[in-house]
């Protein structure tokens, strides 16, 4: 396949079967990976999305400065697309997420501002809420309620989908932004609404939820629950699990929130196999594993895997 | 029925500190209801008047009960229920 540039060749991804993992001829997973997009993760298709639809509207110029809040995925993509095309990225992160995301990071020449890891995700947002009043004139893509990121899922994944599985029945993604459920979710709502859109939402560690009241939660503006058939909570120990065994049947080697999101879809597939139904499910490979080497996952036994995730933002 | 109920750190001050709970109900309403019998006030955090707060997420054995059938989710023995603040990923 030949594309004029890198960010061109963002998307197109292989779906590929799983079939030791399936529990038969009838009862198919197939996994989307996304790992194979420029930088490494799903994240590359938002990115380029935001990015794009705000040079549409007039917003970037050469040298402009991005800012975001992001566990990582997003803010490598955000900074390999911002490099390409000129612009500055500045990154809120929170300080409990692995060591190689600040490389990558800082190869791809985005710069980090650490937000406190208890509170998470939420805390980020905050943070970059209020660099962002001090900053007016810096851009904020913000993947969390801008429309350009579920509709890159609405616009690329969600069609090379049902391209290349016709028969697709379940659709399983990770909730974070919200944004490829939303995309891909309202794209099978118009053109295969018998397909149930799965989501698999990670369960950290306490300190991540230290919320100082429940007033604090955050919603993604992006969330449309109605997209949604249903939402599972998955820790850790069974995220972990499914990584390893998604490595060791089928040669994939993934992150862990992948685990998370094989494991709704594993649930899916033991129902399905159990009531004699005809299913197949597709489900996201978010990333490689690459990035999460040093939070010792892949190593000892699942225990000692998983009090090294305590505290964590593992997906 | 009796069933286990995680709280989150945020709620523990209603609980004196547990972080798993029994307590019982056909209906995630009665479980929710018996909860606050023996824990004053807890109920109010989890609920208004709309039904389930909107920070407030509830699991059935790990389903979103807001996708199963919210406060009138049938419960049964052994099943677990995990009460978390709804939090940002990406």
């Amino acid at each position: 396949m030949r594309f004029d540039s890198l960010l061109d060749s963002v998307g197109h991804t292989p779906l590929v079967g799983l079939p030791r993992l399936s529990p038969s001829p009838d009862v198919r997973l197939w996994a989307k990976l996304e790992d194979r997009n420029p930088t490494g993760s799903v994240k590359d298709r938002a990115a380029l999305a935001m990015v794009e639809a705000a040079e549409k509207k007039g917003l970037l110029h050469p040298g402009s400065t991005l800012l975001e809040p992001t566990s990582g995925n997003t803010g490598i993509s955000l900074a390999m697309v911002a490099k390409q095309r000129g612009y500055n990225l500045v990154c809120v992160m929170p300080e409990n997420t692995s060591a190689e995301r600040t490389q990558l990071l800082r190869m791809w020449g985005a710069e980090i501002i650490y937000s406190p890891a208890a509170g998470g995700s939420n805390e980020g947002v905050r943070v970059a809420k209020a660099i962002h009043e001090q900053n007016p004139e810096w851009v904020m893509l913000y993947q969390y309620g801008n429309p350009a990121n579920a509709q890159a899922h609405y616009d690329s994944t969600g069609p090379e989908l049902l391209a290349d599985l016709p028969t697709i029945t379940h659709f399983v993604a990770g909730l974070g932004t919200t944004g490829t459920l939303m995309g891909v979710g309202r794209f099978f709502q118009e053109y295969k609404p018998d397909v149930a859109i799965v989501a698999a939402e990670p369960r950290y560690g306490e300190l991540v939820y230290g919320l100082r009241n429940l007033d604090e939660g955050f919603i993604p503006e992006l969330y449309d629950e109605s997209m949604l058939t249903t939402r599972f909570s998955v820790g850790p120990l069974d995220a972990l699990k499914r990584t390893r065994e998604l490595l060791e049947k089928e040669g994939i080697f993934a992150g862990i929130s992948t685990g998370a999101i094989l494991h709704a879809a594993l649930g899916i597939a033991a129902k399905a196999d159990t009531e004699g139904r005809k299913v197949d499910i597709a489900f996201i490979v978010c990333d490689g594993g690459w990035k999460y080497l040093s939070t010792g996952a892949y190593e000892g036994t699942l225990e000692e895997a998983e009090s090294a995730l305590e505290g964590q933002l593992w997906a | 029925m009796a069933v286990e109920v995680r709280i989150p750190t945020i709620m523990r001050p209603y609980t004196a500190g547990e972080k798993v709970v029994t307590a019982e109900g056909a209906t995630l309403a009665e479980v929710i209801a018996d909860l606050d019998a023996r824990y004053a006030g807890i109920s109010d955090r989890l609920i208004d008047d709309s039904g389930l707060r909107r920070f407030v997420n509830v699991y059935l054995n790990d389903e979103d009960v807001r996708f199963l059938d919210g406060l009138g989710t049938v419960i049964s023995d052994k099943d677990s229920i995990t009460i978390l603040p709804a939090v940002a990923g990406g």
